[in-house]
């Protein structure tokens, strides 16, 4: 499905652009090569950082990108939107020498940016085995898995409730690493090696999971996590007061009805995770002037990067600790906040306040699918979060494989490539064994 | 033009005498596209550089486009440059008028004439014509290894120690000012053509002119580099990558005692302490090409202050006083001292744990470096360090690996002295 045209995040400007070829020749002829390279070691996806340098640096850009697809199909989106501060980049050793560390992630982009653009294909599907596997939620965790099951000779189905591929990569990453319009490049390159998808179509009400288990020799689970969650407190369904992947969403792909955000005078958003400071940011540079971040714990118990929050503050964006909404006040929409400070034990103290706000943002986490999950016989899950052996991703229900936010509990999307992958390989291993149906 | 600075103590001299031809200061621009006109000449004199060797004069040519060729390293654009770029294209008389032109207004300034003609009555025309522009000496182009040399001249002549020699001897029957042979590295042993030059009366050598090189080829088109129309040919190579080559063919001369002459250093300087290099080991003057076609003529001013600043450290006000110092401690290698033993020793407080020292010793030296375990920091074997420097080289952090000096309680030992106590077998050889 096409994208809007007019979506708000074609507003926001590439806050790591692509490198020149000079830049980036420059920039890999720093690399030390390390011998047992510590940004490898910090790759969940153990890409050979030292050695696609290596391949820029000898003018060998095509081989960088299949060094780099081999190890992680989502290469070409990690490049962008991987927090390389605290992944391979923050364990640079230039870091350790008091030096800027290796633009890892910029040359990576360099890297893949000619193979997806130009739609080079280093790899294509294995000789048929006859076996079929359902993928469930089109994100980053099922491609990297149908990816892999495809190379192997499987069939590999991915099943999406929305109209588009691509998942979070597509609707819920900040414009300013990735625009939508990126991510569903990259699943258009990775799907043309035989990925089939059924969109619009939502397991558990659409197609069952009997049905599924009838067409496929195995399911892979990569659904990710649920709506977002509520404080519960009254004015809480005001028009105006967004729960923040909703809001993004709608940032990124022009669903849902967002007012122009330069219209707004003031945001509100709640929550100290990743997800509010992206929220928070893209608030701010839409045009809102007075953007708020309240979180209830004290700043050093904040889940959000550091990176991300020293950005935040950059932009302008404003954060009160220890605070807590009590309720969201207005007429028709939204207007106001009222809040309360937290004293040590989390608990109110003084005098509620209020401050303006058009615009509100619930960042506070997302619910589990547990009701959709306990439609499968034998499924074990921890409140939500599907347990799986942790060398094949394989579930307690044999015919089922999970990975990436729905068994991780909400990590990156480099966790969720590496599952997605891991849980191929256990899927493979497992059908060669059993003979499948 | 650079700012002396203020500092107090001798005052320090940089003009030198090469051969009997004086500049302010040692710079000259070598022979080459940097010195092919009187209005870069001029700049360059304003600019600071104390000479030049004008662009070889000779019989009119056509060059070709394009015409050079480059190996770029670890992201700098030239750590070598190729050419096929032939002598001057433009006509005599014009580069005769502008020579004249530069001495009249930069008398101090050395303008050197280099030239390549073929015959006798050639040379003798064409040094009388010089000699009227009141240049301050001549360089005799044997060196350039393309283009000219299949004509008979260039390298041609200097891979050929008897024409080098007649040819040489014409030019000192005609000449009243300093001549200068530039040598060709292209050949077995630069004695020879330099021994050639001296029999042939000339007042001091020039080297080295380029390497005959491929630069590589074009892996689309599969033509050489560089191209002239999907076709290429082999040229002449300097750069920064010919400096140790070139440092060893002036050391050779430099310690050979039946060579007499001046040297005029020439290959890869871009720096002051290039620059240093080939004054340390004999040579009067520096010749600089390559730099001043990468960075521009502005390039002197650092070598030019560096220069002065390590002269003022080390107590020096004349450029004369250290020509050459360093030869005494060049030594062949059966005089080296076989009982001097030194290790590497890495500082953990600064060690950043790229183990890129552990990589190089184990599988590119004498496995001497052990990774212990629970720790990323590499660990020296003492008893298996040889010492070699290559944990020091590859490591990108400055001070620390250093080499240390171990008593080992023995005298100085070379190979040689072993062989005349008839010991030579005890010792073994990496």
């Amino acid at each position: 499905m096409a994208l809007a045209a007019d979506r708000l995040e074609t507003l926001l400007p590439d806050h790591k652009p692509a490198l020149t070829t000079a830049q980036a020749r420059a920039e890999a002829g720093r690399c030390l090569f390390c011998h047992d390279a510590p940004c490898i070691a910090a790759c969940p996806t153990g890409i050979d950082i030292p050695l696609f340098i290596k391949q820029i640096h000898s003018n060998n850009v095509l081989g960088a990108a299949r060094t780099i697809l081999e190890a992680n199909a989502l290469g070409h989106s990690c490049a962008r939107v991987c927090p390389v501060e605290v992944l391979c980049v923050g364990d640079c050793v230039y870091n350790v020498k008091g030096e800027p560390p290796i633009m890892i992630g910029r040359l990576q982009r360099y890297a893949t940016d000619p193979a997806v653009h130009g739609g080079i294909q280093f790899f294509e599907a294995g000789s048929s085995t006859g076996r079929s596997v359902a993928c469930v939620g089109g994100g980053p965790a099922s491609i990297a898995c149908a990816h892999e099951l495809v190379r192997m000779g499987h069939r590999a189905v991915v099943y999406e409730r929305n109209p588009w591929r691509g998942g979070l990569n597509t609707d819920g990453v900040a414009p300013y690493k990735m625009q939508a319009e990126e991510s569903l490049k990259e699943v258009e390159y990775l799907s043309a090696i035989g990925i089939e998808w059924r969109l619009d179509t939502a397991v558990g009400d659409d197609v069952t999971w009997d049905d599924l288990e009838a067409e496929y020799d195995a399911v892979f689970l990569g659904l990710g996590l649920g709506t977002d969650s509520g404080l519960g407190i009254p004015g809480e369904d005001l028009p105006g007061v967004w729960g923040a992947t909703r809001l993004i969403r709608a940032i990124k792909t022009g669903a849902g009805s967002l007012p122009d955000p330069a219209s707004l005078g003031a945001a509100v958003v709640v929550g100290g995770g990743n997800t509010a400071i992206d929220a928070a940011r893209e608030l701010s540079l839409l045009g809102v002037p007075e953007v708020m971040v309240a979180y209830r714990r004290d700043q050093d118990a904040m889940p959000a990067y550091l990176h991300e929050r020293g950005h935040a503050v950059e932009e302008g964006v404003r954060f009160v600790f220890r605070t807590l909404p009590l309720s969201f006040e207005g007429d028709r929409r939204v207007e106001a906040v009222r809040l309360t400070a937290l004293d040590h034990d989390l608990e109110p103290t003084g005098e509620p306040y209020t401050v303006p706000a058009d615009i509100v943002a619930l960042a506070i986490g997302q619910a589990r699918l547990i009701d959709l999950l306990d439609q499968v016989d034998k499924l074990d899950h921890d409140w939500g979060r599907v347990i799986v052996d942790p060398d094949t991703g394989q579930t307690s229900n044999p015919k089922y494989w999970a990975g990436g936010d729905l068994a991780n509990g909400g990590e990156e999307v480099v966790n969720a490539a590496a599952e997605g992958k891991r849980a191929a390989y256990g899927i493979d291993g497992w059908l060669r064994e059993n003979g499948g149906r | 033009m650079i700012q002396r600075n203020g500092r107090t103590g001798e005052p320090i001299d940089l003009s030198i005498d090469c051969a009997g031809i004086r500049s302010p200061n040692p710079f000259w621009l070598a022979s080459g596209p940097p010195a092919n006109s009187s209005g870069q000449v001029m700049r360059a004199f304003d600019m600071g550089w104390g000479g030049a060797v004008w662009k070889t004069l000779g019989d009119p040519i056509t060059n070709t486009a394009s015409r050079y060729g480059a190996i770029p390293y670890q992201g700098r654009n030239v750590a070598g440059l190729n050419n096929i770029e032939l002598i001057t294209d433009r006509p005599l008389e014009v580069n005769l008028k502008e020579i004249a032109e530069v001495k009249k207004k930069y008398p101090n300034h050395a303008v050197v004439v280099s030239l390549m003609v073929e015959t006798k009555d050639e040379w003798r025309d064409i040094i009388k014509r010089c000699e009227d522009t009141g240049c301050d000496g001549f360089e005799l182009n044997f060196g350039c290894p393309h283009g000219m040399c299949e004509r008979g001249m260039g390298s041609a002549v200097g891979q050929e120690p008897k024409v080098l020699e007649e040819i040489a001897g014409w030019v000192m029957e005609f000449a009243s000012i300093p001549v200068l042979v530039k040598l060709t590295p292209n050949i077995t042993d630069v004695l020879y053509p330099a021994m050639a030059a001296q029999r042939g009366g000339v007042d001091g050598v020039s080297l080295v002119n380029t390497f005959k090189s491929v630069i590589g080829i074009d892996h689309d088109t599969l033509s050489p580099i560089p191209s002239v129309g999907g076709e290429g040919t082999s040229g002449g190579y300097c750069g920064p990558a010919i400096k140790p080559i070139a440092l060893h063919m002036v050391t050779r001369l430099g310690k050979a005692p039946e060579f007499h002459l001046p040297i005029s250093g020439v290959g890869g300087v871009q720096s002051w302490e290039d620059a240093l290099d080939f004054l340390l080991l004999g040579a009067s003057s520096i010749q600089v090409c390559t730099a001043a076609m990468h960075y521009g003529f502005k390039i002197v001013d650092d070598m030019i202050l560096g220069l002065e600043e390590w002269m003022r450290e080390k107590g020096y006000s004349r450029i004369d006083e250290f020509v050459g110092k360093a030869l005494p401690n060049y030594k062949e290698w059966g005089d080296l001292n076989l009982n001097f033993k030194i290790v590497a020793e890495i500082d953990p407080g600064t060690c950043i744990e790229c183990q890129l020292c552990y990589a190089a010793c184990e599988d590119g030296a004498h496995q001497c470096i052990e990774l212990p375990k629970g720790t990323r920091v590499p660990r020296v074997i003492e008893e298996e360090c040889v010492g070699c420097n290559l944990c020091q080289i590859v490591c990108p952090v400055e001070g620390c690996i250093t080499m240390v000096e171990r008593d080992t309680g023995l005298p100085r030992e070379s190979w040689n002295e072993r062989v005349a106590k008839g010991t030579a077998g005890a010792g073994s050889l990496h």
